[in-house]
């Protein structure tokens, strides 16, 4: 871990579950947008539903080996 | 200790939940391809609908010996009509008989929702357990509710040195620790919604009993204490009625004298609005068994209301292909966090075993 990086990390309340809030919020809407719209709702709840997977790979990508 | 004893209890029933609901979610495409989904005929252009008596007197005629229970259209095909026959109105839901009949010309095409989807369902919903198979899974469910919570509480101690998103594969715990707190924090609404929902599914019969006992008893107070109707009213007649008692509104389905879903005097026909939230929020209307004459009509209480709106959520049929496919994706993520979190527990016993220290909090991994 550089210096930097600990610094941002070393645990306040936003970089801890600042995130995982994001997302969860996100997801929310996502499930209850396609329920209220047939059209864009729907668009919006692939996407946002679609962010934790998305996510998922993206770090999976760009994991640290060793 | 909240979070360890909560997940380890219901582990390997949220594990039956999440690898039986992953094919039901598919449920419809697999049961189209299997041949339990029964299609229409293409009708002749202009065609006329048969009357819903034909369709009944139809369906009695197929299960000789049998009464009907429910009859119901389904919203995304217009031209079939499904029939629920049992050997009595009230007979075990396991009893009953599906059948889809072409709306246009009354001939049956075939059984519905038979099949593996069956199993699959029956082991999710009650482990063919009946309502004591339920309402057990519905702990289980409540259960993984609390373990998500008590996991949003470890997640800080856990994770306040690493930034988000963090995945190491220093070593196998380290990489399935960090797997384990990873997927759980990004899955963490969907699953809160899917195991909320789920629990209040597993009420369903509780508020319906509860529905039963309070407004429909109150709705059919003047015709308390008569017989069963003898001659049943044209359903044409009643559907008829219905649609009139709620306009702008279409017929969801129809449930017959005696069901779990009436009284014992009563037609209840439900109808559905249009759009996919009013859809799902069904309003009943009663109607006199015999003559068919409009009885009441009320809204369906809050309890019954979240239910109706809580399945969608549940089932994640309810934005096109695209989001059941996310659907199953966010269950394959669940389930790897639900049996990383079981290997970190036995690793942690293990090595607790080994050095003999006690009191440790969970699996921290060396930094």
């Amino acid at each position: 871990m550089t210096a930097a990086r600990k610094l941002r990390s070393s645990g306040n309340w936003w970089t801890v579950y600042g995130g995982p809030l994001l997302i969860g919020v996100l997801s929310v809407a996502g499930l209850i947008s396609a329920l209220l719209s047939e059209g864009p709702g729907r668009y919006f709840s692939w996407l946002a539903l679609g962010a934790p997977v998305a996510l998922t790979v993206w770090f999976f990508a760009r994991r640290k080996r060793g | 200790m909240v979070h360890t004893w909560s997940s380890l209890i219901s582990t390997l029933f949220l594990l039956l939940l999440c690898i039986t609901g992953l094919p039901l979610i598919f449920h419809h495409e697999i049961d189209e391809l299997l041949g339990y989904d029964p299609k229409p005929e293409i009708a002749q252009p202009g065609a006329m609908k048969r009357s819903i008596d034909e369709i009944a007197r139809t369906a009695l005629a197929n299960d000789p010996g049998r009464v009907l229970q429910y009859i119901l259209w389904d919203k995304d095909e217009p031209n079939t009509v499904v029939a629920f026959t049992n050997n009595k109105v009230d007979g075990d839901p396991d009893a009953a008989t599906l059948r889809a009949y072409d709306a246009h010309t009354a001939k049956p095409l075939g059984s519905v929702g038979g099949g593996p989807m069956l199993i699959f369902l029956k082991l999710h919903v009650d482990m063919f357990a009946g309502q004591p198979g339920k309402l057990f899974l519905g702990a289980m469910g409540f259960l993984f509710l609390v373990a998500i919570v008590s996991g949003v509480v470890l997640y800080w101690p856990f994770t306040r040195r690493l930034s988000f998103g963090t995945l190491r594969d220093k070593s196998r715990r380290i990489a399935w620790f960090d797997w384990h707190n990873f997927l759980g924090a990004v899955t963490i609404a969907w699953a809160l919604v899917v195991g909320a929902t789920g629990v209040i599914n597993t009420l369903a019969e509780v508020m319906l009993s509860q529905w039963k006992a309070n407004e429909i008893a109150d709705m059919v107070k003047p015709y308390a204490g008569k017989p069963p109707p003898v001659h049943l009213a044209s359903l044409d007649t009643t559907i008829e009625r219905a649609r009139t008692t709620a306009p702008g509104m279409n017929i969801s389905f129809i449930a017959f004298p005696g069901t779990p879903f009436t009284s014992s005097h009563h037609f209840a026909v439900f109808m559905r609005g249009d759009t996919p939230l009013t859809s799902r929020l069904l309003k009943p209307v009663l109607l006199d068994g015999e003559t068919g004459e409009v009885s009441d009509t009320r809204d369906l209480p809050i309890y019954l209301k979240a239910l109706l709106v809580s399945q969608p959520l549940h089932f994640g049929d309810y934005g096109g292909m695209p989001l059941k496919i996310i659907w199953a994706l966010l269950d394959i993520m669940t389930i790897v966090v639900i049996v990383s979190g079981l290997y970190l527990w036995i690793v942690k016993r293990r090595k607790h075993r080994s050095h003999a220290i006690a009191g440790q909090p969970s699996p921290q991994p060396s930094r």
